[in-house]
């Protein structure tokens, strides 16, 4: 029916908890699964590798049908052509890091020696030649996380799914394998589907992003759209803006507490507003002057954020603000304290909500 | 005073009401032993050992209790695994009717297993008419008696260890192309054979020390039921004190030896 070699709606009710997404990811593709923690993120993962049964919904992968409860279809784990990279990596600890590689082709009907030449290519070819005897309590985990890697692909699979795959390292490792991990996801031939809470990993490593809120899908698209007109709180503080919905009539918005805020662009209906927390100035005292919005606030808290502090406001409506440690020094800035907050029309973005 | 001789000085300091019950608890332990070493006749001991009775006892206690380890291994892991990873109705009662041999008496396990495989027990009589097998009374009869009292610590180990273990490794097997069963034989297997190996090693050593069941059971005919404790309690009650001396001493030298060969290898180091 598509050309997308996955092609999935999942349904997994759990207690309270319902995830219902559907998802599509073509051949050679990378997309990101992103979502905050609870999101039902690894739940779609596990029902797609077959841990999890789906519940309702229907999972095919290069036309064939792996999963249909109405259909009374369903193909164990194991006879997925689907490779998982866990987020612990969860490697064999009694097997050597060959042998953990050569686990998959081993099941898979290989020759012992053929699957160790399978393993010592995989190997070979993340970079660790050398360290196949090593116990995987030998490794580092940035090489932890290569032999997890090498041993999904191993079985050549037609999806590789891929937990949190950077959220065990060091910040200093995570940069270096992120780059690598990059090159091997270009390298994929089959499709690709990436779990994550980190937007930087989704942003890196994905072609484009699928964002999940409370089990639905709440924005999908390539990261320039997502990054440019977030649709959520949570993807606005992702990509670090300020996000406001309310209606629009030409360049005015109204909020939902009554307040406006004006733009430069023209929009008439359901409307989201943005700025970035650098675009908001503040000021002792009311300013005048200049179309900009202006309103009182109360400042709430301040943390680091970088060179820079971020401080949130209270007030009609809530932001965020970047600014220098000499101007929050000079501005005598402490939770507490009133101060006039000032937005640049110009440096507002509106765009209609649906 | 520095800190640190402060601190050792507390730990010196145990309360009164501990420290006293702790070691009469040890001395109440060991002493029995040491009674044991005291009378051992040394002078006479090598030709003691060499006698053929106590060859054929010990034999025949390390031949059937080894047998009946191998026995629960293959029964008691299944059972631990599936009591620990498959749910099914009643899992909780069969948990507890496991343990009952553990609690039960040993002769009284005796009498029910002579009721249940005796000549004219349930399955007994079944055993003996249609294949004309009769366990009461015979070697295979101590390995059954031994096994039946054993069981049940080879199970409780076993399935603690693979509770222990994270069944999550089995789901990564799953996802490389293993069945339930290469799953276990493969990853779940080795991984909890420390817990095996414990389990087997405590196994292994109630059945050593196996009595009451085995002599209700299988009887006491030297050379064919007559285990070691047997031996030592017929040579106790035919007057000859040095010689269960002896034979204590014996089951005692071979338990601590592979206890402790045991312990290095598997217990401690994982």
């Amino acid at each position: 029916m598509t050309d997308a070699l996955l092609d999935a709606h999942l349904v997994v009710r759990r207690g309270t908890f319902q995830l219902d997404v559907e998802l599509r990811v073509g051949r050679g593709e990378t997309v990101a699964l992103l979502g905050p923690n609870g999101a039902g993120k690894t739940t779609a993962l596990r029902s797609l590798a077959g841990l999890t049964p789906l519940s309702d919904g229907r999972l095919s992968l290069d036309d064939r049908v792996l999963d249909h409860p109405r259909g009374r279809v369903w193909t164990p784990p194991e006879d997925r052509p689907i490779g998982v990279v866990f987020q612990d990596y969860l490697l064999f600890p009694h097997l050597s890091a060959r042998d953990n590689v050569a686990f998959g082709p081993r099941r898979h009907g290989v020759e012992r020696r053929a699957a160790h030449a399978i393993a010592d290519r995989w190997l070979d070819r993340v970079g660790l030649a050398e360290f196949g005897r090593r116990k995987p309590r030998g490794l580092s985990g940035g090489q932890a996380q290569r032999v997890a890697l090498a041993r999904a692909l191993a079985v050549d699979p037609v999806l590789l799914l891929l937990d949190e795959p950077l959220a065990a390292l060091d910040a200093r490792t995570r940069l270096e394998t992120r780059t690598e991990l990059h090159r091997h996801l270009a390298a994929h031939p089959g499709a690709t589907l990436l779990v994550t809470h980190d937007p930087l990993d989704a942003l890196v490593l994905a072609d484009r992003l699928v964002i999940v809120e409370h089990g639905r899908v709440v924005q999908e698209g390539d990261a320039a759209t997502i990054t440019a007109r977030p649709r959520t709180d949570y993807v606005a503080q992702l990509v670090g803006l300020n996000l406001y919905r309310g209606h629009a009539d030409g360049h005015s918005v109204d909020l939902a507490g009554g307040f406006t805020l004006t733009s430069t662009d023209s929009v008439h209906g359901d409307a989201y507003v943005a700025f970035p927390p650098a675009a908001v100035a503040l000021h002792p005292h009311q300013p005048n002057g200049s179309p900009r919005n202006t309103w009182p606030a109360v400042l709430a808290d301040i943390q680091r954020h970088g060179d820079n502090l971020r401080v949130r406001l209270d007030g009609p409506i809530t932001v965020s603000a970047d600014i220098t440690p000499a101007a929050a020094t000079q501005l005598d800035l402490r939770p507490g304290r009133e101060i006039w907050v000032a937005v640049k029309a110009t440096e507002t973005r509106a765009y209609p909500a649906d | 005073m520095t800190l640190t001789e402060r601190r050792t000085g507390t730990t010196a300091r145990v309360p009164v009401p501990l420290l006293l019950p702790a070691v009469l608890g040890l001395i109440f332990l060991l002493l029995p032993l040491v009674g044991l070493l005291a009378r051992t006749p040394w002078s006479t001991l090598p030709q003691r050992l060499a006698e053929p009775e106590v060859v054929a006892a010990l034999r025949l206690s390390l031949l059937t209790s080894t047998l009946a380890t191998l026995l629960c291994l293959a029964f008691g892991v299944p059972l631990a695994w599936l009591l620990a990873r498959v749910e099914f109705p009643g899992r909780r009662v069969v948990r507890a009717l496991i343990t009952v041999p553990l609690v039960l008496p040993p002769v009284v396990g005796g009498i029910a297993l002579l009721l249940a495989l005796g000549r004219r027990g349930l399955v007994g009589s079944w055993l003996d008419s249609t294949f004309g097998i009769t366990l009461p009374f015979t070697t295979a009869g101590v390995v059954v008696a031994e096994a039946f009292v054993a069981l049940p610590f080879l199970v409780i180990a076993v399935e603690g260890a693979l509770r222990g273990a994270d069944t999550r490794y089995e789901e990564a097997a799953s996802t490389l192309g293993a069945t339930r069963w290469t799953a276990f034989t493969h990853v779940t297997l080795p991984l909890v054979a420390p817990g095996i190996a414990a389990g087997a090693v405590l196994c292994w050593a109630r059945a050593l020390g196996e009595f009451g069941a085995t002599i209700t059971f299988a009887g006491n005919f030297p050379g064919i039921t007559q285990t070691m404790p047997l031996a030592v309690y017929q040579t106790m009650e035919s007057g000859d004190l040095e010689g269960a001396v002896v034979l204590s001493l014996i089951l005692l030298a071979v338990s601590v030896t592979i206890l402790a060969a045991l312990r290095d290898r598997w217990l401690t180091s994982s």
